[in-house]
């Protein structure tokens, strides 16, 4: 039995719910924080997802809407990026549903800093504030792409170098600030709050994948916050970390000696690792919807964690498979085009082994399920065309070009989405006490996953033709037939679609508030400890008087021998013993009717 | 059962249009070869792996579809199993990896006998410098950059003093022989990325970075700018001209050095005088051109670019579209300029001039045409001013009428699509964010207030609707 401490034994003094006010707006309680966490994730990603119809509007129907020119198009894919890759998932994941799910399925009564957790939310808000002021300052936010790279970003001749910039960085700043107290929470409550007989090695993938997700988040943020300080400085007052002797649109400027390399390394420490930020968290949840829905363990667990931490600490190794054009000196290719494919081997094992984990599984075709099969085509596609841009001599023809664009589209936009909603709809029910509405939701599904693949299939062969990314426009250009044209107004076409389906998501999770069909407190007969509350949703505190004990892995689906088709992580082994079935059910291909009705399934 | 369905149709889907695609790589037009087979290797491994990888998925997922008389079965690990695929998975890597390394070592080792050219890059633009005679490129500083030494070359490094170089978007290479490309930029980053010969590089200020390939097709390729560099980013387009050794020489022989661009320009103002007189005609004596003629204001113009435009009209660059009648008349007038001599004797006669022409309105809105411009102002100046370092010519000494005709000429590729037109596609591409006459009229009514005496003045002759006075600060 390893190490529960006395924080998870504490018996439930934390400061109970008064007003209103303290309930829900200065709530110390990290369902609540999840949950404030995520409707400002969801809001402002709905502002990016409007920003992606507007550039996609311009790249359709080129010369058609007078209100975008270069420098708005430069700002709407910047703020849609930026937006999107940290206010979005990084937020909504590790904010919202590692806030929501750690206490929980680690069997702790909150996180073991509250305050500070409730303080990482609303420095996130400010972060979320001061990012859309730049939208109202003089020459709008900042159009320099959402890398940022110097010396364009600084220097006219490129949209909102001005306020917008330095509101840009700022919100950076004042985000890491947020996930750094949010993060040091998640980690240390994971470490040192787990119920008793919660080993690490019993610990739901979910769990694994936001405790690894934190950890390099907590390491590679710092980069960004340091080249966010250094970049401001040459900005404000003139020093020259990135900035070496130059022209701007003519001018001398006073800079010298600076390396706009530099930034690049430092912006990709952060800005790869961050991909897997996104990724790990995903990967964990996918991993329990699949075994959940499926009646299955997942497939190899023990190789799941090993695949997660090494994935963890490889994604700090391979940060200049984004700079392989860079200019930076080419003989590092050979280092980074090696780590990156190696990175490829535990994440190609990952996907076996959800795949592996349906077969001879008996798959309930539920609306998480649909997501979380969607995921998997997804990042299949998204993870093989990473194997082209990562490979660096295929690199050079496919780089800057839109194949870049739809592969990351694929493997951090698509699929990690696909996830959330697979997890929203999943956990909806947990915590709201109703279930999402079936119907709604499998047409939210099919639009939105047929919807992006006819987006982001076709956007990988414009990249073979060649067709650069961030131009506002290719106007007459020798090499590109007049067919493009019609693949790109095809692309917006069903990108609108997509954003406007989004609505029917919205208007479930509103509806299914107050009309949805009552869930129970274990709806889906699951095994992990979030699911054996005893309110739904938990009350604060999570667990009433006594705190849960472990006894078992988080995967005890159709246990032979065991009637029921699942046995719950806090079930000990006496009462299991009493569901002993006689006799045991057919498995796998051996299909014999029984005439009793399977206890655990009528539910579905 | 639907998603299996749907799960293995996408898979046919993605293999039809894989093979259907009429988008596709450009035919290679250098040695790179190498690259399109590391692509066809990596292209065979994940596209198997995408294939089974699915079925497989669809197929699980249609024969465990829920069936209440059944039970998943119960199996945490296969040892056996996860090793294989561990294998397999590496060995498929390794299939695509060990190609890659191999060709990235052809790409980083420069052959011993390439030849060499520096590529220059700025904010909006391509030029180009070759090392001479010596085979040296001379040294080179941000600090010397200066409209007498654009690329900024130490007069003082004896090896500068050869290098040869070119004013302009297009190089010219000979073909089957190998080059290296040094790169270079003045301001920001940029990216030399030509589709047919695969290879692209950054161009970073304060360092220098390469790329080497041998062109193996004949033909006129565009470079294309791929790290964003700024608001006219999609406009920073080149063209690189493969050419055989013979041709090739030609082209060179009529290159500058350095050092020729270094002596004083020669000029005689009495023949100029001499000279403008056929150009006064239209133009007007003291250059301040005429609407009547359709003759735009010469005075106050910077000589480069007339120079520029005069070339132009002589070579049928300009003035050569059957629909440019204006245009077509001055392609014919300069002919009787004989030679570089002659433009240069004319244009710096007509620096001396100072006519300035009635700047009639056309009755825009000023604050509309001044957001508008904004995009116009990074290269043009803030004032109209016009800006040698972009190539931009000076907009406020034009008359409106001049401006709305040019930008028109602009937008339906009258002006600026001919081949070799430096500079005309990039105000072609940035001419079409103006998308209707009310645009135009907007943003030439704001230059026009920026012109010296524009809204100012109170004498609006001719037709077009009077403007309120509006008081537009010098400086801004």
């Amino acid at each position: 039995m390893t190490s529960y401490t006395a924080i998870a034994d504490q018996v439930d003094d934390s400061p109970h719910p008064g007003s209103f006010f303290t309930k829900y707006i200065w709530s110390q309680d990290h369902k609540v924080i999840a949950i404030q966490y995520s409707i400002t994730a969801i809001g402002v990603g709905l502002v990016a997802l409007v920003l992606s119809g507007l550039m996609r509007l311009q790249l359709g129907f080129p010369d058609t809407f007078s209100f975008i020119d270069p420098a708005a198009y430069l700002q709407f894919v910047t703020m849609h990026g930026m937006i999107m890759v940290i206010y979005l998932l990084t937020a909504l994941l590790l904010g919202g549903f590692g806030n929501y799910l750690i206490p929980l399925m680690v069997g702790a009564r909150d996180m073991v800093f509250p305050f500070l957790n409730m303080l990482s939310y609303w420095t996130y808000l400010l972060a979320v504030l001061v990012l859309l002021a730049s939208f109202f300052v003089t020459g709008g936010p900042t159009g320099a792409g959402w890398t940022l790279y110097p010396p364009q970003t600084i220097l006219p001749g490129t949209p909102g170098n001005d306020g917008g910039i330095i509101l840009m960085l700022a919100s950076l700043a004042i985000f890491i600030i947020a996930f750094t107290m949010g993060g040091l929470n998640y980690v240390t409550t994971i470490l040192q709050a787990r119920a008793k007989g919660m080993t690490l090695m019993r610990m739901p993938l979910t769990i694994w994948g936001i405790f690894i997700a934190t950890i390099l988040g907590l390491l590679a943020f710092p980069a960004l916050l340091v080249s966010a300080i250094m970049m401001v400085l040459d900005k404000v007052i003139g020093t020259s970390f990135f900035m070496p002797a130059l022209l701007s649109l003519g001018e001398s400027l006073d800079y010298t000696g600076g390396s706009p390399v530099l930034f690049q390394h430092l912006f990709w420490f952060f800005g790869h690792p961050e991909v897997y930020i996104v990724a790990l968290p995903a990967f964990g949840m996918v991993s329990d919807v699949l075994a959940t829905h499926a009646r299955k363990n997942i497939f190899g667990y023990r190789m799941m964690v090993w695949a997660i931490v090494a994935i963890g600490g490889l994604s700090f190794i391979v940060w200049a498979h984004h700079m392989y054009v860079s200019g930076m000196n080419p003989y590092f290719g050979f280092f980074f085009a090696t780590t990156t494919l190696i990175i490829a081997v535990p994440t190609a094992l990952k996907v076996y082994n959800w795949v592996l984990t349906l077969w001879r599984g008996n798959i309930h075709m539920t609306v998480p399920m649909m997501f979380a099969i969607g995921f998997i085509f997804t990042f299949t596609h998204g993870g093989l065309t990473g194997l082209f841009l990562g490979n660096v001599v295929v690199d050079l023809p496919l780089s800057d070009t839109y194949f870049v664009v739809a592969h990351f589209h694929m493997v951090m936009g698509v699929s990690p989405i696909m996830v959330l909603f697979a997890a929203i709809y999943h956990w909806y029910p947990k915590i709201t006490g109703r279930f999402l509405h079936t119907g709604l939701g499998k047409a939210h599904f099919w639009f939105t996953f047929l919807g992006t693949y006819a987006i982001y299939l076709p956007m990988h062969y414009l990249g073979f033709l060649g067709v650069p990314r961030r131009y506002f426009a290719m106007g007459p250009t020798e090499f590109i037939p007049d067919s493009a044209q019609v693949l790109n107004a095809n692309i917006t076409i069903s990108a609108i679609i997509v954003g406007v389906v989004q609505l029917i998501f919205i208007y479930n999770v509103i509806w299914s508030l107050f009309k949805g069909k009552k869930a129970g407190d274990n709806p889906w007969d699951a095994t992990t400890l979030e699911w054996q509350t005893q309110t739904t949703p938990p009350g604060h505190g999570n667990w009433g008087k006594n705190l849960p004990v472990v006894y078992r892995w988080a995967y005890d689906y159709s246990v032979p021998g065991v009637k029921a088709d699942f046995i719950p992580q806090n079930m000990p082994d006496s009462e299991v013993e009493k569901l002993a079935a006689e006799p045991d059910l057919p498995r796998g291909d051996n299909v014999v009717p029984l005439k009793e009705k399977p206890a655990g399934e009528d539910k579905s | 059962m639907l998603v299996a369905i749907v799960i293995i149709i996408l898979v046919v889907a993605s293999l039809v249009f894989h093979f259907a695609s009429p988008w596709w790589f450009t035919p290679l037009a250098s040695n790179w070869s190498s690259i399109d087979d590391t692509i066809n290797i990596t292209f065979w491994v994940t596209g198997i792996v995408f294939v089974l990888v699915n079925c497989f998925l669809a197929y699980a997922v249609f024969r465990y579809r829920f069936n209440k008389n059944k039970r998943a079965d119960y199996e945490p690990e296969n040892k056996k199993l996860e090793t294989w695929l561990t294998l397999i998975t590496t060995i498929g890597v390794a299939a695509m990896l060990a190609p890659g390394l191999f060709v990235w070592g052809q790409f980083v080792n420069v052959p011993e006998d390439a030849d060499v050219f520096e590529a220059v890059g700025q904010q909006w633009h391509w030029s180009y410098r070759l090392p001479g005679q010596d085979g040296v490129l001379g040294q080179t500083a941000v600090e010397l950059i200066s409209e007498k030494n654009p690329f900024g070359i130490n007069p003082e490094d004896a090896n500068g003093l050869d290098d040869i170089l070119i004013f302009s978007n297009e190089m010219h290479v000979p073909i089957d022989q190998p080059v290296k490309v040094l790169m270079r930029s003045k301001d920001v980053l940029h990216n030399f990325a030509v589709p047919q010969f695969r290879v692209k590089m950054d161009l970073v200020p304060g360092l220098v970075s390469y790329l080497w390939f041998t062109p193996t097709k004949l033909g006129r390729y565009e470079i294309l700018c791929e790290e964003l560099c700024g608001m006219a980013h999609y406009t920073m387009r080149g063209h690189i001209v493969v050419e055989t050794r013979e041709n090739y020489n030609l082209w060179l022989a009529k290159q500058t050095t350095f050092a020729q661009t270094l002596q004083p320009p020669e000029y005689d103002l009495v023949k100029g005088k001499a000279l403008f007189a056929a150009c006064s005609a239209c133009h007007g004596s003291e250059g301040e051109g005429n609407e009547a003629m359709n003759a735009p204001q010469l005075a106050s113009q910077p000589a480069w670019y007339m120079k520029r435009q005069l070339k132009y009209y002589q070579q049928g660059v300009r003035g050569s579209h059957k629909n440019d009648q204006y245009g077509q008349q001055m392609a014919a007038m300069s002919a009787t300029l004989a030679d570089d001599k002659a433009i240069d004797d004319v244009l710096a006669y007509i620096a001396t001039l100072e006519g300035q022409a009635e700047k009639a309105g056309t009755g825009g809105d000023l604050a509309k045409g001044k957001v508008l411009y904004r995009n116009c102002s990074y290269c043009h100046g803030n004032n109209g001013e016009g800006k040698f370092a972009l190539n931009a010519p000076k907009l406020t000494s034009l008359q409106p009428w001049y401006l709305k005709r040019q930008l028109t000429n602009y937008q339906q590729s009258i002006r600026g699509a001919h081949p070799k037109d430096l500079y005309g596609s990039q105000m072609i591409l940035m001419s079409r964010l103006l998308q209707n006459e009310q645009a135009l009229d907007d943003v030439v009514a704001y230059i026009r207030s920026l012109a010296p005496g524009g809204a100012l003045t109170s004498k609006l002759p001719g037709k077009g609707h009077a403007l309120q006075p509006v008081k537009v600060s010098a400086g801004e």
